[in-house]
């Protein structure tokens, strides 16, 4: 029940409030009020309004107190304006536009002030209704250091009085993604876990993918919500078949395509319709989601439609220039083209110093010398690429393929 | 995890071209638009009644095809979802909140756990997963905070 409605209660709350840690607070005593009344009262029809109306009326009596002790202070008359603004809200309707309050919700926690691991623990705290310990769990990190975490983000949102708003005009954007990295952030950090691992990390990507399909309801036109969605559910679809039982990660081309899961790919794609439909130019999100969708409508790694993965990557590039993509645009060419008309986008990023310790360079190099019949220099590329990769098994690989070179 | 959500069937659903009440089929569409907002409904569809389906039965290396209807509505199943939650009680939950298929009489709705690679997977110990806690507080940046 508390997984259902707390976002919406903090939400709704927040927006009387003004203070998140306090909308938060309230919501919690109001469902350890449930968790008393139950039992004897039977649930009431409509629990999330509820807990809201519970936790409005001791919002109103913290105020009133408040206002009391104050009395003396000049914040007197702003804390009566409060009252005076709040206290018609408990008795308005609860229909309030929800969507509204969780999409501020959403902005708030994720919002730039905030460290990029501050923003991720509070949004799952506050909508993904996880608990702590739950959030420490699953990323890994000591108990109190999230709690820490927490309490300064809150402490940080209301000292810099920051607005429970949805920015709009040109602040949207930059807003929203940031909003998109945080969502981004708690899905890798769960597809990152491996074979074995505690049951909550790998769970961060539903957590995630959850967060994601919820924010698509809430802004429907943003083709970049969307694309992240699209993404996420088209990574998710890859989960049984990227990790052998022993735990190796299996690479995309060696995986077997049957486990993929079919009814994440359909989701992601549609999701890519709806971003399409919208009408507006592609960002990076939803031109990483089509590049998936590429490998996820190959039957097999022979089908997969290298000039349209070139041209993707192309796009990509222009919009969030980076080595790394023209790496890997490089690595499209050659399968579209040939070796020979990718060797020089290779060699092209030789200088490069945010990859002079990426062993993917030499390798993907190497590769294409030795499919061009240049073993001596292949060699050399592959021995470069198993001093600089930090994998074990991936060194054996290479050195095997620096050997095969003669 | 993922669920299940089995809609039984009732005889009116089982009725020879019958269509849903408009009413009830209204308010399915709310409560289906609510599971799409919070994130959690996967897939959903319904089922024509079980007269334009067949069973095949299977006796050692014989299949047999029986055409359908079928009787007892009860053991037949007229719709399903695919609910993506956490834990077995927000899926009862959510279906609580479901309207009732058969407005004033009885009906019958069955929560299923759907298996997954972790239900495969070996579970670390608690000492490994302090190792991995411990190891991560060790590396830099992890704890930087603004």
């Amino acid at each position: 029940m508390w997984r259902i409605e707390s976002a919406r209660v903090i939400a709704g709350l927040t927006r009387l409030t003004r203070d998140v840690g306090l909308a938060e607070d309230l919501a919690q005593e109001a469902l350890v009020a449930a968790l008393e009344q139950w039992p004897q009262s039977g649930v009431p029809e409509n629990p999330g309004a509820w807990l809201t109306a519970t936790a409005k009326r001791r919002a109103i009596d913290l105020f009133r107190r408040n206002a009391v002790a104050q009395r003396k202070h000049e914040d007197l008359a702003r804390d009566l304006a409060t009252l005076e603004r709040t206290v018609p809200e408990l008795y308005s309707t609860l229909d309030d536009p929800i969507g509204d309050d969780l999409l501020r919700l959403v902005f708030i926690s994720c919002h730039p002030v905030l460290s990029t691991e501050s923003r991720a623990a509070l949004t799952l705290r506050l909508l993904g209704g996880l608990t702590t310990p739950e959030i420490a769990r699953a990323f890994l990190t000591p108990e109190p250091t999230i709690a820490q975490r927490i309490v300064r983000a809150k402490r940080t949102l209301a000292e810099k009085h920051i607005p429970f708003e949805v920015p709009g005009g040109p602040e949207l954007a930059a807003r929203l993604a940031s909003v998109l990295e945080v969502i981004y952030l708690i899905f890798n950090e769960g597809y990152s876990a491996t074979t074995g691992e505690d049951l909550i990390r790998p769970a961060l990507c539903e957590d995630a993918l959850r967060l994601g399909r919820i924010l698509a309801e809430l802004t429907p036109r943003e083709p970049e919500v969307h694309g992240l969605v699209a993404l996420m559910e088209i990574q998710a679809s890859r989960t049984r078949a990227r990790i052998s039982p022993d735990g190796e990660p299996i690479l995309l081309f060696a995986q077997n395509r049957a486990h993929w899961d079919n009814l994440l790919i359909r989701r992601g794609l549609a999701a890519i319709d709806r971003a399409r439909k919208i009408g507006k130019p592609r960002g990076p999100y939803l031109l990483q989601a089509q590049l998936a969708a590429c490998h996820a409508c190959a039957r097999t790694p022979e089908e997969t439609d290298w000039p349209r993965i070139v041209s993707l990557y192309t796009e990509l590039a222009t919009i969030t220039p980076s080595p790394v993509i023209e790496l890997n645009r490089a690595v499209a060419v050659s399968m579209a083209q040939g070796p020979q008309a990718a060797l020089p986008l290779v060699e092209a990023l030789a200088n490069e110093p945010s990859l002079a310790h990426y062993h993917l360079l030499p390798s993907v190099q190497a590769d294409l010398l030795y499919k061009l019949g240049r073993q001596q220099e292949a060699r050399i590329q592959f021995e470069r690429a198993a001093s600089l990769t930090q994998n074990t098994r991936e060194r054996t690989l290479l050195l095997a393929r620096a050997a095969s070179c003669g | 995890m993922r669920f299940m959500v089995i809609v039984k069937a009732t005889p009116e659903s089982e009725k020879q071209g019958s269509l849903p009440d408009p009413e009830l089929m209204l308010e399915m569409g709310k409560y289906n638009e609510e599971l799409s907002k919070a994130g959690v409904l996967l897939a959903l569809d319904g089922l024509h009644p079980s007269s334009k389906g067949a069973r095949v039965k299977f006796s050692g290396k014989s299949r047999t095809v029986v055409d359908g209807p079928f009787t007892e509505a009860k053991e037949l199943i007229a719709g399903f979802s695919m609910l993506q939650v956490k834990s077995l009680e927000e899926a009862i939950e959510w279906v609580k909140r479901a309207p009732n298929c058969n407005p004033g009489g009885d009906s019958e709705v069955e929560i299923r756990q759907v298996f997954e690679m972790v239900d495969f997977a070996p579970v670390l110990t608690e000492e490994q997963i302090q190792h991995k806690v411990e190891r991560r507080a060790k590396l830099p940046n992890q704890t930087a905070d603004k």
